[in-house]
């Protein structure tokens, strides 16, 4: 059997009072899309966002390729070759393309300083494989559409060749065409071994996209079940019920 | 909005003209913001204002602000403010003060006028400002205090802490050597400024040539030859007209007249001595290129932008922003020091009411120059040229005989409004 790219073990968090993430176990293997489906407010950034290193679990364990890790920072994560393409996108919007890209990952010269032309040419080329109408290299991004931005943040990813990618949310403000270009890219990078964390509303495009899917409720796990032994309908229940009724029956 | 909006060739020549320079227009309108002001200013005052004892004068009056201004262009960026340069400029100089003229004579038993005084004199004040600063942004960084606050303390304690260090006394005179960084007396001469001006020339055109042949080499598009070479002489004319100004300021008559052999003349007749660029000025521009790289060619830059822009983005990327709080203050710690070594080298004196009020000067040149409170936009050069146009501003009314309470009301609404034609054409750019 292989051993599991990412093993999220008995994790929880709490902000104050409230038990955002309360006792979550969850895995994720190569070459597989794990979603994570549930109400607003049910936990999934969270628990997300604490194996991109963004926050720190109370509690429980994180194994990275079968082996203990700790992550208490976003640059663990990124050593660990995790990426994270974040809900609220994170991107620096008075930088560049390039600048983006790069960010805390600066290619640099020989005296160590930022070679903007090399960064500005590897940019060129990942955008001419992933999104061959970008242009705009040399302006903010903030004057691109959410599309464009996207293709940034998901080249951050492509570009260091990462072996677990968390996507929060990735098509939320993307039209049809650009959704496809994502979906599309989902498939290619699931091919080439990568997991896939994938986090979206969408349960019709879950059930396209995923192998598995792990419904959240309350900061608690509901049921974790593979597409094809599922109806959209199952999987609508559980969001709304919070309970399995496959465990019930 | 789309993409193919860029390749659609403006209709008017000559927007195309200056479309194919590229020339930055944020510095085009500073530049012709600070024309208007000098040409108003000269015919106001019957040509008075642009000799070249005024733009001498002009220079070295503007040099101590806007070495902390460059640092405050990146206190600004990160959606900081600092309220305290000026006190903790006013404790540098009193540091060194009274380090020159007590207590390194004093303890150290270093006898007054040794060559080694005013350079341990300059180290320990840089460090001063450097400890101070970073202590500053620890507790901004680190201990989450909005910068706003521990600068308005930092204003109140350091200030005070001038006063105390000096018991309220003016120190001096200061050291022959430290007071050379004044500019007056400390100048490059006619034959220096004029290599110094062909060689910053030479390193300008090699610069702008070496960016085009990397962009060329990485097939970029890169602008016609001819818009280039436009902007290399540009540069050049601006680089040496600056030094033939400079070397057009001639020491009085007099002056020369009674140690001519000193100034290498045979006669006291005919012997013209040229002042040249002032060593004050040489430290700006070194100031300047240091922070004009930091800002674009390096990580800490990168950072200090990115964080700007999205502070959220900056931490999930990896970055330390909070080590970079402590890093940005150290730096203003530091240029509030060198500044400190211009002003009080040019008072020649350390008094109690020096830097006062220059914490509103240094922000309002970042301001000026484009640097915007809502952080992640500044540039270096911009707010050099912001602490030029207000420094112009204000000699110039003090030339035409405005006193100085309506002088604060012109800079004061000139502040607001430059703020206000920034904000305007942001959004016209940004439009577009
Ligand atoms: N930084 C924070 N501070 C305090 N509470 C937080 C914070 N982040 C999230 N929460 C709380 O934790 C819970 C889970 O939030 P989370 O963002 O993980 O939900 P989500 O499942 O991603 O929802 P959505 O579908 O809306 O993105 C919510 O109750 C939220 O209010
Ligand atoms: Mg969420």
């Amino acid at each position: 059997m292989t051993t599991p790219l990412v093993q999220m073990k008995n994790i929880s968090l709490s902000f104050g009072g409230v038990r955002a993430v309360d006792d979550v176990s969850i895995d994720l293997y190569p070459g597989e899309v794990v979603g994570l489906l549930g109400h607003n407010g049910a936990g999934k950034s969270t628990l997300i966002k604490i194996l991109s290193g963004a926050y720190k679990a109370d509690s429980g364990e994180i194994w990275i390729n079968g082996k203990k890790t700790e992550i208490t920072s976003p640059r663990d994560a990124r050593n660990n070759s995790i990426e994270t393409i974040y809900q609220t996108l994170a991107l620096a919007d008075n930088l560049d393309a390039a600048s983006n890209l790069f960010l805390g990952r600066e290619l640099t010269t020989p005296l160590g300083f930022v070679n903007d032309s090399r960064q500005e040419a590897e940019t060129r080329k990942i955008m001419a494989r992933l999104n061959p109408n970008f242009k705009k290299l040399k302006e903010p991004v903030s004057a691109l559409s959410g599309g464009q931005r996207q293709s940034v943040a998901i080249a951050r990813a492509v570009y260091f060749k990462a072996r677990v990618l968390i996507m929060d949310e990735p098509t939320a403000a993307l039209g049809v065409h650009e959704t496809k270009m994502v979906a599309d890219l989902i498939t290619e990078l699931k091919k080439q071994g990568l997991g896939i964390f994938l986090i979206s509303h969408d349960t019709r495009e879950m059930m396209e996209l995923c192998d598995r899917v792990s419904v959240m409720k309350n900061g608690q796990v509901v049921g974790t079940e593979r597409v094809e032994d599922v109806t959209e309908d199952d999987i609508l229940s559980m969001i709304i019920m919070g309970k399995n009724p496959k465990a019930a029956a | 909005m789309s993409d193919q909006t860029q390749s659609t060739p403006a209709p008017a020549a000559k927007r195309n003209l200056l479309k194919q320079l590229e020339l930055d227009t944020r510095l085009l309108g500073m530049i012709g913001a600070f024309l208007v002001v000098c040409l108003v200013f000269n015919v106001w005052t019957d040509g008075r204002f642009l000799t070249p004892r005024n733009i001498f004068n002009l220079t070295i009056q503007t040099v101590s602000v806007a070495i902390m201004a460059t640092g405050m262009v990146f206190v600004i960026v990160t959606r900081h403010i600092d309220l305290s340069v000026g006190a903790l400029l006013a404790t540098c100089t009193a540091v060194m003060g009274m380090m020159q003229t007590r207590w390194l004579p004093g303890v150290l038993g270093l006898e007054i006028g040794s060559p080694l005084i005013p350079w341990i004199t300059i180290g320990l004040g840089l460090i001063t400002g450097a400890v101070i600063g970073a202590a500053q942004g620890w507790l901004i960084g680190y201990r989450g205090i909005p910068a706003f606050i521990v600068t308005l303390g930092g204003l109140l304690v350091w200030r005070n802490v001038a006063w105390y260090l000096t018991d309220g006394q003016t120190i001096g005179p200061l050291d022959d050597t430290y007071i050379l960084f004044g500019g007056i007396t400390g100048t490059l001469g006619w034959g220096l400024s004029w290599i110094a001006g062909g060689i910053a020339a030479l390193a300008a055109a090699a610069g702008i040539y070496s960016a085009r042949r990397s962009r060329v080499a990485h097939d970029f598009p890169v602008k016609p030859l001819w818009a280039e070479a436009i902007v290399i002489a540009l540069t050049i004319g601006a680089i040496l007209g600056f030094v033939a100004v400079l070397n057009a300021y001639e020491l009085p008559s007099r002056v020369v007249a009674r140690d001519f052999a000193a100034y290498g003349c045979d006669t006291a007749e005919n012997c013209n001595v040229a002042y040249g660029i002032p060593y004050s000025v040489l430290l700006l521009i070194a100031v300047a290129i240091v922070m004009t790289v930091i800002a674009t060619r390096t990580r800490l830059g990168r950072y200090i932008f990115a964080t700007g822009g999205n502070p959220d983005a900056a931490s999930l990327s990896g970055i330390n922003t909070r080590l970079l709080t402590v890093k940005i203050f150290a730096i203003v710690g530091v240029l509030c020091a060198l500044g400190g070594v211009v002003a009080s080298a040019r008072l020649g004196y350390h008094t109690n009411d020096i830097g006062t009020l220059d914490e509103l000067r240094v922000i309002a040149a970042a301001v000026i120059g484009g640097t915007a409170l809502s952080g992640g936009l500044g540039t270096i050069y911009g707010a050099i040229f912001g602490a030029l146009i207000m420094q112009s501003l204000q000699s110039g009314m003090a030339m035409v005989g405005v006193d100085a309470p309506y002088q604060n009301i012109v800079v004061g609404a000139v502040l607001v409004f430059a703020v206000w034609v920034d904000i305007e054409y942001r959004k016209r750019t940004g439009a577009k």
